[in-house]
């Protein structure tokens, strides 16, 4: 027996994973309640014992001990770039891609009134892009000097027009910030190259937001806290989607993640069109793409999930009266350690659980516009096309606890009635019973053999019955 | 070294002319020139945005399905708002629908504030010298 343990302190529980690389079995998995408020060892602690009783173990020697957490808010970014669709959409895309949180989303030249709110927002870093290689540099130089005056000490990366970035560099370190320049986030028009921004935003990470987080007391029992949660979950999507080696992966699939905050998607695969006859519109996407609905959740967003969807929608689905509905979302809203009690609380965040995962799904994949010409109609997509992807996994408590996940996972299919809706048409279904995705991507960093083959022998297949609805 | 200065290129509206498109962002990378082609069926909005965030010298418009008219109206306007009023715009191709007199045309384009405006068949050698010329370059 080898083993590894997998940590990954969330802002509500610490969830622990073990596993046996040799055999590659999981050895068990518990969880705990925790906050960084209440000490994140306590949890964490806790939950080993629980872990390591039910397993039969009494303190085994693990080879590895790794975490990646969410903690405190998780990885609070703000993007700051040019315009909107182009430099400030791919400072976006970075951000998201190492697993931040973007709180906040800035274009064109900073004002005084804007630097006030970045300031308000205490975000941990902040990705400044602007210009392509080549081009626009006053902006940039603009906003490195309004950020250089702000209050806040903030690691800033600089990650735009490389014409600039020396002086940017300049101006920002005059002002007494830490200052990492990286390649360009958009070096061509409509060219991306987040892979350099998306490093350093890591790199930030291990070195400052770890210690910030109240994380380096963890560090002390174990090896390192590697990275963010979300992007554990998107590294171990990638080794599923790619394979390694010998060893085959599943192909292109989409993972959803079901949470009291934020739904998040990833999609591992080109996207290109499925259809002859269709032009490709927009930025280009990134193999492995994350989206993240800051409004769709099933506790701390829930209030933000019925403005998004509206009653009404919900209450089709779960066929309940209105202010039934809005009553539970109010509770769950102020409680968001309430779990579903009763016949009536379940059918509701069956039914929230169900929307969140349908609009967050069609908010991430790609689009497709009909245009009419003199020469007829022409098509246009823009996104990813995830018609033919191969597997949909459901993550996150709402998914993995449920009796019948299908139901809600029908919420990620294509929908006859809305074919520009580019959404899987025939995925198989598979579930993450054992929360271990985000375990698996820590793995992969060390054993991504191990890691993969346990990936495709824990997540387990599911069916949607025909007919069966919420 | 100087250098390059970058150019917009790109077919404006519902337009899907793809060829003279590649021929003229050949002939222009050919002299020099770093050319950001974006393409066909491009809105004022991607010329305008792709200008701004390249710092780009000129935009040039093509059209030639005869609806370039409509399709380029406010465009100057939208420049101005943008921050880059004084970019050039060059527009060429089959302008308007039907026989017209190349002096009315030109006329409607100027008025809407465009630098300079090509006829059909104009070719990438008549038009580089002006380029240079109005870039301020020799």
């Amino acid at each position: 027996m080898e083993l590894a343990l997998l940590i990954d302190f969330g802002s509500t529980y610490t969830k622990v994973t073990c596993a046996d690389m040799q055999n590659e079995t999981i050895v068990g998995t518990a969880r705990a309640f925790s906050t960084v408020e209440t000490g994140i060892m306590e949890g964490f602690l806790k939950a080993l014992r629980d872990l390591e009783g039910s397993a039969g173990l009494s303190s085994p020697p693990y080879k590895y001990k790794f975490a990646c957490s969410s903690a405190a808010g998780g990885l609070r970014l703000v993007a700051v770039g040019l315009i909107p669709d182009l430099t400030v959409e791919a400072a976006k895309r970075a951000a998201l891609g190492a697993g931040a949180r973007v709180i906040g989303v800035y274009a064109h030249e900073l004002t005084g009134a804007e630097v006030g709110k970045i300031e308000g927002q205490r975000p941990d870093i902040i990705l400044l892009a602007g210009g392509t290689d080549g081009g626009n540099k006053d902006v940039m130089i603009h906003n490195a000097g309004m950020l250089a005056g702000m209050h806040l000490e903030v690691p800033v990366i600089v990650a735009g027009n490389k014409s600039a970035a020396e002086q940017v560099k300049a101006i920002l370190e005059k002002g007494g910030k830490d200052v990492r320049v990286t390649a360009n986030v958009m070096p061509e028009l409509n060219v991306l190259n987040i892979d350099p921004a998306r490093e350093t935003i890591r790199e930030v990470f291990l070195e400052k937001i770890v210690a910030a987080k109240g994380l380096k007391t963890a560090e002390e029992y174990i090896d390192r806290v590697l990275m963010p949660t979300p992007a554990a979950v998107l590294n171990a999507a990638e080794l599923l989607a790619r394979g390694y080696g010998e060893e085959q992966g599943l192909g292109d699939l989409v993972v959803v993640d079901v949470g009291g905050a934020t739904t998040d998607v990833h999609s591992l695969a080109a996207g290109e069109p499925t259809k002859a006859g269709i032009s490709w519109k927009g930025l280009p996407e990134p193999f492995a793409k994350r989206t993240v609905e800051g409004d769709l959740g099933m506790r701390y967003s829930a209030q933000a999930l019925l403005e998004a969807a509206g009653v009404q929608r919900l209450a089709r689905i779960c066929r309940l009266p209105a202010d039934e509905i809005v009553g539970y979302v109010e509770k769950v809203g102020s409680n968001p350690d309430l779990l579903c009690s009763d016949d009536i609380s379940r059918t509701v965040d069956d039914a929230m659980a169900y929307t969140a995962v349908d609009l967050a799904v069609e908010r991430h994949v790609g689009k497709i516009d009909v245009i009419y010409t003199p020469f007829g109609a022409s098509y246009i997509q823009t996104g990813k096309d995830l018609t033919e992807v191969k597997y949909v996994i459901g993550t996150g408590g709402v998914i993995v606890f449920h009796p019948d996940p299908g139901l809600i996972m029908k919420g990620t299919l294509f929908d006859q009635a809305r074919p520009a809706v580019l959404k899987p048409i025939n995925p198989q279904l598979l579930i993450d019973r054992q929360y271990i995705m985000a375990g698996m991507g820590l793995l992969a960093e060390v054993d991504p053999v191990a890691s993969l083959r346990i990936m495709k022998k824990y997540l387990e297949e599911i069916h949607i019955e025909q007919g069966r609805m919420l | 070294m100087e250098q390059q200065p970058t150019v917009i290129l790109g077919v404006i509206g519902a337009d899907v002319h793809a060829i003279g498109n590649r021929i003229l962002a050949y002939a222009l990378e050919q002299s020099g020139f770093k050319v950001v082609n974006i393409g066909v069926l491009t809105s004022q909005e991607e010329f305008i945005n792709a200008a701004v965030e390249t710092g780009a010298g000129a935009i040039l418009v093509s059209s030639l399905y005869g609806h370039g008219e409509m399709d380029c109206r406010g465009m100057r306007e939208k420049a101005v708002e943008a921050g880059i009023g004084n970019i050039l715009i060059y527009v060429g191709g089959n302008l308007v629908i039907g026989k017209r007199e190349w002096n009315e045309v030109e006329k409607i384009y100027t008025n809407m504030g465009f630098d300079r405006v090509y006829p059909p068949g104009t070719l990438p050698d008549d038009v580089l010298p002006q380029l240079r010329q109005d870039l301020g370059l020799k």
